[in-house]
C-alpha cells in the first residue's frame, strides 16, 4: 500500500508515493535524492538528520513520510540561496571554523535556523539549549556557539 | 580562545600561518559533500550483516533458504563462501575471518551477510536466517582471560599481517597475542632505597570512538577489478589487504575515498571492506553496506586497559624509577592492539628524567568487541596513572605540581627512548604556559580542584608519503595526496602549503579526495602524521613546479638569473610580470598544459618503530574542575591545552583540532564507557552510551599554539591534534585528586565518585 504524499520541498512543490512505514528521512534520501540530510543513529539521539517542519526542528529519522503530507519542509539544501550564495548563518559557520567533518552541519544548521528565527538575539545558554539535540564530535562545539551568536549579530545589525 | 607564542611575523600575502575558511567548508554548509552513505552505483544492492547474539559458540548449522526465497534477495554470504580463498585478515595479525567460520568470538561477528533489491527486504532476511549455536565458555574481562586455565580465545600460531610494523611477532601465551617492554637502570635497587615510593592499580574503559558517519562501504566487482568506496583513513593499506586476501593484484583493486564524516582512527585500517567485497562477489553485482551505530560500535572499539605501576622518587621530588605493567583488553580480535600495546608502553614512564625504568605491556584477547585505534592511544591509556603518581610525590616532597614537572622534565635533545628521536619538543616551557592560561596559581574555593598534566606520544606512524601538484594552464593547481580529509582540515592545510611555496593564494588550489588509480601513495592518515609527512610531500612536489617555473622565467628574461621573484601568481623581475598561465604557455605553446611536481617522503633508516617516531606529540592539559561531593558529579570549569605545532599552518584549524580533543578527553573522563557483563555490550545506542554535547562544553577554554619551528614538516610544521586527548584526561584525573577525591578508574562517573568520596580516603602509596 502507498500514498500520494504532497508536500513543500524547500519551497518547491513534490509528491511522492510512499509506504507508510517510511521515514522522511529515508524518502528524501533515497526517492528525493537530498541527501544532504544525513542518516546518523536512526534513535533521534545525534540530530544528523534534522529538517524544518513548518519551521520547526524536527529528527526526520523518527518521523513518517505520510505525516509531511501538506506541509513545508526545509532541508540543508534549501538554507542557501538558490544562486548558491551562503545564509548570514553558513557564512558565520564558515567563518568561526564551526565545520570539520561536516556530517553534524546540516543538523546543526538546521537547529540553528530555527533558534534564530524565534530568538534573534540568543544568550550563550540559550545557543546551547538549542543545540543540545546535535551531536558534533570533531569540533568541540566552541566554533559552533561562536557562529550562531555572530549570525545573531549579523542579522540583526542587517 | 587562542594564544599563540611566539608571536610570529608572517609575510605579506603568506600562505601559511593565515586562518583562512576550510576549502571544503562550502559543499558541507550547502549540503553537497557527498560521503559513502550517499552514494550508489548503478544495479547497486544494500547489503545487510546477520550478527552474532553471543559472545561465544560453536556454529553447529546456518540455513539460508529461506532467506534466499524471499522476494529481492540476491545473495546470502556465509563462511562456508569464503572458503575457497585465505579468509583471515587483519593488518596486524590475520585472525580475523570475513565471515565467522565455525565459530564466534564477540556479540556483533558478523555471521551471514544478505544483498538485496533494498534495505527493507535486506533486513528481513536476516530474520529468515536459521543459526543453531551452542554456547562456549566466555572469557569476559581481563581477569577472566589472564586467570591460570582461561578458555582460549584463540588457539592457533600468530600469523603476521602485512602492516603490524613491530618487527618478529613472538608466539601466543594463552590469551595474550602481544608483549612489548623495556628495561633501562637499575630498577629494583632505587625502589628498594627510596624515600618516597607511590603505588596503584587503574582501569580505563574500553570507549567507542564514535565518528558520526558509520563505516560504509561500496564494493563493486567489474572487468577482474574491484572498486571500493570506502570510509578508510589508510586507504592504500586498505587496497594492499582486500588485493591479498582475493587474490589481486595491487593494480586491480581501487580505492576511492569520499568526505569522511569523522574517524578519530575508527576508520583505520580494514574493517567492513572485506565483508562488503565478499558479499559482492556472491551477488554478482555491487553492493552497499552500512552500518548502524550499534554495528559500528563493535567493528572497533578503544581498549579497556589496566595498569599497574609504581613510581620512586627521593624526598626533595626528583624523580628516580618507574615500574609499569599494562594489560590492553584487544577484544576477539587483535585489530590494532599489537601497535597500541607498544605506543602505550611507552608513553608510561612519561617524559621524566629515570634512573630506571621497566614496562612491560600485554595485548590480551577477551570474548568482546575487537579493540583498534583511537585518538592518542596508548598515551590516553596511561598518563593519566603516571601523572597521578607524579602528583602523589609532589604532595609528599611539599612541591608544586608544576615545579615536579619542571624539575623532572626532559629537555630537548634528551633521549626518550634509547635508539629512538630524542626530545623535539620544549615541555618545560609548554607547562609553564598551560599553567598560565589555566589560572595555576590564582587561589582557589572549596570544592575545586586544578590539574595539570605532560605527555609524549610517539607520533607520524610510517614515514610514507607522496604527491603530485599539478599545476595547470589557467593558473589553477590541484593537489593529489592520498591522505583522506576526515575532518581534520587537510585540504586546507595542503592548499596553503602548496599555496605557499608557489607564490600564489591558497584559493585557487583544489585538492580532492584519494582515489588510489590515480593519487600516489600514502601510507596513513592517523597519528597526527598528515601535516607533517603527507604535507612535506606535498611541499616538495610544489618544489618543482616552482623550480619548473623558474626555468621558465629564465628564458623569458635570460639575464634575470636569481633575481626573478615569484609573487602573488605571477613571476616579477624589473617592474615586469608575467602571469603562470603566460609562462605555462610560453612552454607548451597556445593550447597550453601542464607543469607537474613530485614529491616524496620515505624512511631516512630502515623505518621500524624502534628509530622512530617521526616526531614526539607533546601531550599536555590542564584543567580546573569542581567536585560536588553530595552528588558526586564533576564539573569541568576552565581547561587549556598545548599545541605544540613547530608552525601553525592554519592556527584556527590547529585550535579546533584541539577543542575537538578536549571534548573528547572530557568524554572519555567522565562519561564514557562500553558497558560488558559477560561478553555482552549493555549500552549499545547513543541513549545509553552518553558522549559529550554541547551543554558539556566548559565555560573557558584556551588553547596555546607553541610555534618552535621544531617539526619535521613542511615550515617547521609538525603534528597536533591528539596529544590533547591525552593530557587532558590526565589533566581532569589529577584535578579530581587535587579536589580530594581518589581516583582509579575512569570514567569517573557520578556514582563512582560519590562512592569513593563518601568512602575512608585510601592511601595512594602501598610502599
Amino acid at each position: 500500500m502507498r500514498y500520494e504524499t504532497s508536500f513543500r520541498l524547500n519551497g518547491t512543490p513534490v509528491s511522492v508515493s510512499v509506504e507508510p512505514s517510511r521515514t522522511l528521512l529515508h524518502v528524501l534520501r533515497e526517492d528525493l535524492g537530498m541527501t544532504g540530510t544525513k542518516e546518523g543513529c536512526t534513535d533521534s539521539e545525534c540530530g544528523a538528520c534534522m529538517v524544518l517542519l513548518d519551521g520547526e526542528p524536527l529528527n526526520a529519522c523518527s518521523y513518517l513520510a505520510v505525516q509531511a503530507d501538506g506541509r513545508e519542509v526545509t532541508t540543508v539544501e534549501g538554507l542557501s540561496a538558490p544562486d548558491g550564495s551562503l545564509s548570514a548563518l553558513q557564512r558565520a559557520f564558515l567563518a568561526h571554523g564551526g565545520v570539520q567533518c561536516g556530517f553534524c552541519t546540516p543538523g546543526m544548521l538546521i537547529s540553528a535556523t530555527a533558534l534564530l528565527a524565534r530568538d534573534p538575539d540568543p544568550a550563550e545558554e540559550t545557543v546551547r539549549a538549542a543545540l543540545s539535540g546535535n551531536l558534533c564530535r570533531c569540533t568541540g562545539y566552541q566554533g559552533i556557539v561562536q557562529a550562531v551568536r555572530s549570525a545573531a549579530a549579523e542579522i540583526r545589525e542587517g | 580562545m587562542t594564544i599563540r607564542t611566539p608571536e610570529r611575523i608572517v609575510g605579506e600575502g603568506a600562505q601559511v600561518g593565515r586562518s583562512m575558511p576550510r576549502v571544503d567548508a562550502g559543499e558541507k554548509l550547502r549540503g553537497e559533500a557527498r560521503y559513502v552513505g550517499d552514494m550508489s552505483v548503478p544495479g547497486m544492492l544494500h547489503g545487510k550483516v546477520l550478527r552474532s547474539p553471543f559472545p561465544h559458540a560453536r556454529i553447529i548449522s546456518i540455513d539460508v533458504s529461506a532467506a534466499l526465497a524471499l522476494p529481492g534477495v540476491v545473495a546470502v554470504l556465509t563462511g562456508e563462501d569464503t572458503l575457497d580463498i585465505d579468509p583471515y585478515w587483519g593488518h596486524a595479525i590475520k585472525d580475523r575471518p570475513i565471515v565467522a567460520i565455525g565459530e564466534v568470538r564477540f556479540v556483533g561477528e558478523p555471521v551471514a551477510a544478505v544483498a538485496a533489491e533494498d534495505e527493507a527486504t535486506a533486513e528481513a532476511a536476516l530474520a529468515e536466517i536459521v543459526v543453531e549455536y551452542e554456547e562456549l565458555p566466555v572469557v569476559g574481562t581481563l581477569d577472566d582471560a589472564l586467570a591460570a586455565d582461561a578458555p582460549l580465545v584463540h588457539d592457533g600460531p600468530i600469523r603476521p599481517g602485512l602492516f603490524h610494523g613491530l618487527g618478529t611477532l613472538p608466539d601466543r601465551d594463552g590469551n595474550i597475542c602481544y608483549r612489548y617492554g623495556f628495561e633501562r637502570g637499575s630498577v629494583d635497587e632505587v625502589f628498594e632505597q627510596a624515600e618516597i615510593v607511590v603505588e596503584g592499580e587503574y582501569t580505563f574503559p574500553g570507549v567507542y570512538q564514535y565518528a558520526m558517519e558509520t563505516h560504509s562501504v561500496i564494493a563493486q566487482w567489474e572487468g577482474g577489478e574491484v572498486t571500493l568506496w570506502a570510509t578508510c583513513q589508510h586507504p592504500f593499506l586498505v587496497r594492499a589487504e582486500i588485493a591479498a586476501l582475493f587474490d589481486l593484484p595491487l593494480g586491480r583493486v581501487r580505492i576511492i575515498v569520499p568526505y569522511l564524516g569523522g574517524g578519530f582512527g575508527s576508520k583505520s585500517y580494514t574493517k567492513m571492506e572485506p565483508i562488503t567485497v565478499a558479499l559482492a562477489r556472491k551477488a554478482g553485482r555491487p553492493v552497499r553496506i552500512v552500518n548502524r551505530v550499534d554495528e559500528s560500535m563493535v567493528t572497533t572499539r578503544r581498549h579497556g586497559a589496566k595498569t599497574w605501576m609504581r613510581t620512586a622518587a627521593d624526598r626533595s621530588g626528583r624523580l628516580l624509577a618507574r615500574e609499569a605493567r599494562v594489560w590492553f583488553d584487544t577484544g576477539a580480535y587483535a585489530d590494532n592492539g599489537p601497535r597500541v600495546t607498544a605506543t602505550g608502553a611507552d608513553s608510561a614512564p612519561g617524559p621524566y628524567r629515570w634512573s630506571g625504568v621497566r614496562v612491560e605491556a600485554s595485548c590480551v584477547h577477551t570474548h568482546t568487541a575487537p579493540s583498534g585505534s583511537y585518538r592518542a592511544f596508548g598515551a590516553s591509556h596511561v598518563q593519566w596513572a603516571g601523572e597521578l603518581q607524579v602528583d602523589e610525590v609532589a604532595r609528599r616532597a611539599g612541591i608544586d605540581p608544576v615545579e615536579i614537572r619542571r624539575l623532572n622534565l626532559l629537555t630537548p635533545g634528551e633521549q626518550v627512548r634509547p635508539g629512538g628521536k630524542p626530545l623535539d619538543a620544549d615541555l618545560i616551557g609548554d607547562i609553564r604556559k598551560v599553567a598560565d592560561a589555566l589560572g595555576w596559581d590564582e587561589p582557589r574555593e572549596p570544592g575545586i580542584g586544578r590539574g595539570i598534566s605532560v605527555g609524549l606520544l610517539a607520533a607520524g606512524a610510517h614515514p610514507v608519503s607522496s604527491a603530485i601538484v599539478r599545476l595547470e594552464a589557467d593558473g589553477e593547481a590541484i593537489v593529489l595526496v592520498g591522505s583522506t580529509e576526515m575532518g581534520q582540515g587537510q585540504r586546507t592545510a595542503f592548499a596553503q602549503i602548496a599555496a605557499e611555496v608557489l607564490a600564489m593564494p591558497a584559493e585557487r588550489i583544489r585538492c580532492q579526495g584519494t582515489d588510489t588509480r590515480f593519487t600516489p601513495y600514502d601510507r596513513s592518515t592517523g597519528a597526527s602524521r598528515s601535516t607533517t609527512l603527507a604535507g612535506l610531500a606535498v611541499q616538495r612536489a610544489a618544489a618543482e613546479v616552482r623550480a619548473d617555473l623558474m626555468e621558465i622565467a629564465g628564458k623569458v628574461w635570460p639575464d634575470a638569473g636569481d633575481a626573478v621573484e615569484l609573487r602573488d601568481g605571477a613571476a616579477w623581475w624589473k617592474g615586469e610580470r608575467r602571469s603562470y598561465p603566460e609562462l605555462i604557455a610560453r612552454r607548451f605553446g597556445l593550447s597550453g598544459g601542464q607543469l607537474i611536481g613530485e614529491g616524496g617522503v620515505h624512511p631516512e633508516g630502515t623505518g621500524s618503530y624502534a628509530e622512530g617516531p617521526v616526531f614526539w606529540e607533546v601531550c599536555i592539559g590542564a584543567a580546573e574542575v569542581h567536585v560536588d561531593r553530595e552528588t558526586g558529579v564533576v564539573s569541568v570549569r576552565r581547561t587549556a591545552t598545548v599545541a605544540d605545532v613547530g608552525t601553525a599552518i592554519n592556527p584556527l584549524l590547529v585550535e579546533r583540532q584541539d577543542e575537538g580533543a578536549t571534548m573528547q578527553g572530557i568524554g572519555n573522563a567522565l562519561l564514557e564507557e562500553m558497558v560488558y557483563r559477560e561478553g555482552m555490550l549493555l549500552n549499545d545506542s547513543l541513549l545509553d552510551y552518553r558522549i559529550p554535547t554541547i551543554e558539556d562544553l566548559p565555560p573557558e577554554q584556551v588553547c596555546v599554539i607553541v610555534e618552535n619551528a621544531d617539526g619535521p614538516g613542511p615550515f617547521g610544521a609538525k603534528g597536533c591534534g591528539e596529544g590533547a586527548f591525552a593530557g587532558i584526561i590526565a589533566a581532569i584525573a589529577t584535578a579530581v585528586a587535587d579536589a580530594g577525591v581518589r581516583v582509579d578508574e575512569l570514567p569517573l562517573t557520578p556514582e563512582r565518585v560519590w562512592r569513593s568520596s563518601q568512602g575512608q580516603p585510601k592511601e595512594d602509596a602501598k610502599g
